[in-house]
């Protein structure tokens, strides 16, 4: 997703690197200066530092102060102490059970995300690569995968909520009563299928460049090796897309254990996944010094988020080798 | 390349099965995306005694009558809008200019800079919203606790969006050959970036505002917990009442979601060589 | 890189059989809207290498992947030892095929690229191990087994994609433009590789090229192609020097296309001495078509003209001459005799024979 192309503009930044050295610290040079600024050093500053600088202090204030003391404030307690209480809070069953709900719905949906959008990339296959229809499902796919978190949760109350169409209709068609035996759509089952409904289209477009990615020589090498096409499946196929599968289902694991909005919408009491402890932590207002719990819980989900990015970078890297 | 010259595609990937059988299962799925919008639009024109359809809910939306209830939503909207201009303005005046500098002028500075550009990805809102209380404890007593000063939040959180969108087009563009040959023309650095550096990238900056806009018009999370009134913490509060409003509303956004999407397509920041970053959904 | 490849001897295992003898009769392919090839009839002995070559768009590359099975023919046979191979699938056909690039498989080693096709035969792992590697000695890449392909450069990348065809011992090989993705001397260096394998293993060959060179250098025998057809098959001396039609003889080589005429087994070229002429055209007007070494500069006689350009081309000069304004001809000779442009010079023409087509006067 992220990490492709700036490879290639590092390789070439090294190579600019190793040919005119670094911004600031250049000898002056009478002619084949690439910046094409001025002979004076000194000019070079203010331009830099005009760009730089405004960007430099807004990402400051905005992300990094907020990131530490997201993470921070897990080590102190309400009074600014440090301590390690909010971490051994962590332990409660109450919150290891919320982090078990949001890995088992983000499983869950993962492994389901990715094994349809899988399917809907095979079939993208068959289609013109600039034809009208695919750019009409590269469009949905782009949109529904932005579909805000709250619009989200009300199209699945439209469809499968207490009143929703679906579920009158099987009801009055097929004598069909989805919530015989309660009403789950307003707890943690009933985001799964919201959840599938942006999994699916960020799988299509994470995934789809890899499978694009399958040259046509390699069906017709294996073909004239004396391979079959389920050789040529099983052989070449499948190990070749496999690290970008796998990616991409590490992907589609940490957008749906880190999203909010949709299960803020659909479940308006109760905290019973990680995002919805942070919110029970943060507007709490009868048990004070929570937001520091808050903390801690960031700290949790942010170690969780490490691993699966790195994760997902690494095969990256490898999946876009292969693409070479 | 050996030249094909043949005009039909040749789908000779996967499994090598038949173009009826992918075909099939595109439809099978497309027809199941296509249920909850279906149901949306049916829903919303379900009658209030519940057997029929008709248009009330709709015109409940634009009757002055409701119009009370409706101020929140009102509210909401606008600020949204606002937020999607200021955080759009905001990555295009500060982002990009970063980036071009460093892409041409600080090439070490490269690394750093995605990597802080890629935070925001590991640190999803939920939890960055829990450090962002004291800064906009701090912003609040500066700047006022209008709605407008989410924009410089939103601007980080698209960063990863934004930054591999205007990335594409740098490292497809040579900007540097570009500048170069327009600086030896006598060019001077303002006129240069304005007649030089944003034509080149209008792809990769197009593409960075629409993804701002729609993720600052979808944003939630971080509105809802530091008490601003945005177009979906607004939707919310509307829900509790009418659902049916809700979800109009959210077909509306739909809709205009997909329109700018063609409307951007069309201009030609999307193209189908060049994948645009999406950002993971909601949050 | 260097040249010298280890030759391992004939009776080896890695020695394939006498190739095939394959023939293409009557083979026609329609695409939607055109027509890719139009009753191509080409035959190849055991043992040859037959260089098809012409122009993008020719056809040359459909009938390479029709004998390979991956298109299908409109009609006609192909037949390889006398066996019709129309309709029987690819991987059936036992042939070997080496891509223009991106042909190895990114996920396997080197040495497990080369044993596919030994795996797709369910070879012992150790029968395949040896001959992978004895297969790999003989492209000159033995200790390269264990790199993947993104580690290798493109001529190393071409060589694997050899190995693995060979490997098999297929009774054809197939070349679609190996060469056209690599550097200029790479190239060169690969083909006569190719060539040098390819005779050592007898094995009959189909080598695709745009490239006349290319073509000429390797070849046993080369056909030229054209819009769907084969113009001309012919050792690359013939076609060289007998070019039977006047696209043959500026798509292969350089000529100088001069007017003339044809009297009994002579053509008379304008200003020139009478000189003999290839086969036995009627008489009447002619175009002739000289080569660039057989012109040359003379003190009387002859045709006048003016220098135009020079060339330097390391082993020869080649001049360009104006001598009216529809006459532009191309000489090559030695750089001593270089004459400056704007110098007025006479030329004349000395080929042993030439090679004529009817000219409507």
């Amino acid at each position: 997703m992220v990490t492709t192309s700036t490879r290639a503009a590092d390789t070439t930044a090294d190579a600019r690197s190793a040919h005119e050295g670094d911004g600031g610290g250049q000898p002056t040079r009478a002619s084949s200066s690439s910046d094409g600024v001025g002979p004076s050093r000194g000019r070079r500053r203010p331009a830099a530092w005009w760009g730089l600088t405004p960007f430099a202090l807004w990402v400051l204030a905005f992300l990094i102060v907020p990131c530490l003391l997201a993470l921070g404030t897990g080590f102190v307690d309400g009074d600014g102490a440090p301590t390690l209480d909010n971490l051994a809070a962590l332990g409660d069953p109450l919150i290891v059970r919320a982090f078990a709900s949001s890995a088992a719905v983000s499983a869950v949906t993962a492994v389901a995300g990715a094994v349809v959008g899988a399917v809907v990339c095979w079939g993208l296959t068959s289609l013109r690569p600039d034809g009208a229809v695919r750019s009409a499902i590269d469009a949905a796919s782009s949109v529904l995968a932005q579909f805000g978190g709250v619009m989200l949760a009300f199209a699945f109350i439209a469809t499968i909520g207490i009143q929703g169409v679906v579920t009158r209709l099987l009801i009055d068609v097929a004598g069909v009563d989805l919530y015989a035996d309660g009403v789950w759509f307003y707890q943690v089952p009933g985001l799964l299928l919201p959840y599938l409904y942006f999994q699916v289209p960020l799988m299509v477009i994470t995934f789809m460049p890899a499978v694009s990615g399958l040259r046509p020589q390699w069906s017709e090498a294996v073909a004239t090796l004396g391979g079959t096409r389920w050789q040529h499946l099983v052989r070449v196929v499948v190990p070749v897309l496999a690290p970008a599968f796998v990616g991409s289902l590490l992907l589609l694991f940490a957008n749906a254990f880190s999203s909010y909005a949709t299960a803020a919408a659909l479940i308006s009491q109760g905290a019973q996944i990680v995002p919805l402890q942070i919110r029970a932590a943060l507007i709490s207002e009868t048990v004070l010094g929570r937001e520091n719990v808050a903390g801690a819980l960031a700290l949790g989900m942010v170690v969780v988020m490490a691993v699966l990015m790195t994760g997902y970078s690494l095969l990256q890297r490898r999946t876009e080798r292969w693409q070479r | 390349m050996s030249a094909r010259t043949t005009g039909a595609p040749r789908s000779t990937t996967a499994g090598g099965a038949g173009t009826v059988a992918r075909r099939t299962a595109l439809v099978v799925v497309g027809a199941l995306f296509a249920v909850p919008i279906a149901a949306m639009v049916a829903f919303s024109l379900r009658s209030a005694d519940g057997t029929g359809h008709d248009l009330n809910h709709w015109l409940a939306i634009v009757d002055p009558e409701n119009e009370r209830m409706y101020r929140n939503l009102v509210e909401g909207v606008t600020n949204s809008l606002l937020l999607a201009v200021v955080s759009a303005l905001l990555v295009l005046v500060l982002l990009v200019p970063a980036m071009v500098l460093v892409h041409l002028r600080h090439p070490r500075l490269v690394r750093p800079l995605e990597f802080v550009c890629l935070v925001p990805i590991t640190v999803p809102a939920i939890v960055l919203v829990v450090g962002l209380a004291p800064v906009y404890s701090v912003v609040s007593r500066v700047a006022g606790s209008g709605a407008w000063t989410l924009a410089l939040a939103y601007g980080v959180t698209v960063l990863p969006y934004a930054y591999r969108a205007v990335q594409s087009d740098l490292a497809a563009t040579d900007l540097r050959t570009l500048t170069e040959a327009a600086r030896t023309l006598g060019s001077s650095w303002p006129r240069t970036m304005a007649l030089v550096v944003v034509p080149s990238l209008r792809r990769g900056l197009l593409a960075a505002a629409f993804i701002t806009v729609a993720v600052v018009l979808g944003e939630f999370t971080i509105a809802s917990l530091l008490n601003r009134v945005n177009l979906q913490t607004a939707l919310v509060q509307v829900s509790r009442s009418d659902p049916y409003a809700a979800v109009i509303l959210a077909l509306i956004s739909l809709a205009f979601a997909f329109v700018l999407l063609l409307v951007i397509g069309r201009v030609g920041a999307l193209g189908a060589a060049r994948p645009i970053p999406t950002r993971k959904a909601l949050s | 890189m260097t040249a010298t490849l280890p030759r391992p001897s004939l009776t080896s295992p890695t020695g394939v059989g006498a190739g095939a003898a394959v023939a293409f009769h009557d083979v026609t392919k329609q695409f939607a809207g055109h027509r890719a090839l139009t009753g191509l009839d080409l035959e190849l002995q055991p043992g040859e290498l037959v260089a098809v070559l012409g122009p993008s768009g020719c056809g040359k590359t459909t009938a390479l992947r029709s004998l390979a099975g991956l298109e299908d023919v409109t009609s006609g046979r192909i037949t390889i030892d006398g066996r019709d191979v129309v309709g029987v699938p690819t991987h059936r056909r036992d042939v070997g095929m080496v891509f223009q690039a991106y042909s190895l498989f990114p996920h396997l080693t080197v040495r497990q690229n080369v044993e596919f096709g030994l795996r797709m035969r369910r070879v012992d792992k150790a029968a395949r191990a040896t001959r992978a590697g004895e297969m790999l000695d003989l492209v000159g890449l033995g200790d390269l087994g264990e790199r993947y392909a993104h580690q290798l450069s493109g001529g190393q990348q071409q060589r694997v994609a050899l190995a693995r065809a060979l490997v098999t011992r297929p009774r054809v090989l197939l070349l679609d433009e190996p060469l056209s993705a690599l550097d200029a001397k790479v190239r060169v260096q690969l083909r006569d590789e190719i060539r040098r394998i390819q005779r050592e293993l007898s094995i009959t060959t189909l080598f695709v090229t745009h490239d006349q060179e290319e073509a000429l250098a390797v070849a046993d025998r080369v056909a030229v192609m054209r819009a769907g057809s084969i113009e001309q098959v012919g050792t690359p001396e013939e076609l060289y020097s007998a070019p039977a039609t006047a696209f043959v003889a500026e798509f292969v080589g350089t000529s100088n296309r001069v007017s003339g005429e044809v009297i009994g087994t002579l053509v008379r070229l304008a200003g020139c001495p009478e000189v003999p002429v290839v086969g036995t055209p009627d008489e009447g007007p002619v175009w002739a078509y000289v080569r660039p070494e057989d012109v040359s500069f003379v003190e009387q006689g002859g045709l006048a003209g003016v220098v135009e350009s020079v060339s330097f081309l390391g082993a020869v000069c080649r001049t360009r001459v104006r001598v009216d304004r529809e006459t532009l001809l191309v000489l090559d000779h030695r750089a001593d005799e270089r004459r400056e442009p704007g110098v007025p010079v006479r030329v004349s023409f000395t080929p042993a024979r030439v090679a004529v087509t009817t000219r409507a006067s």
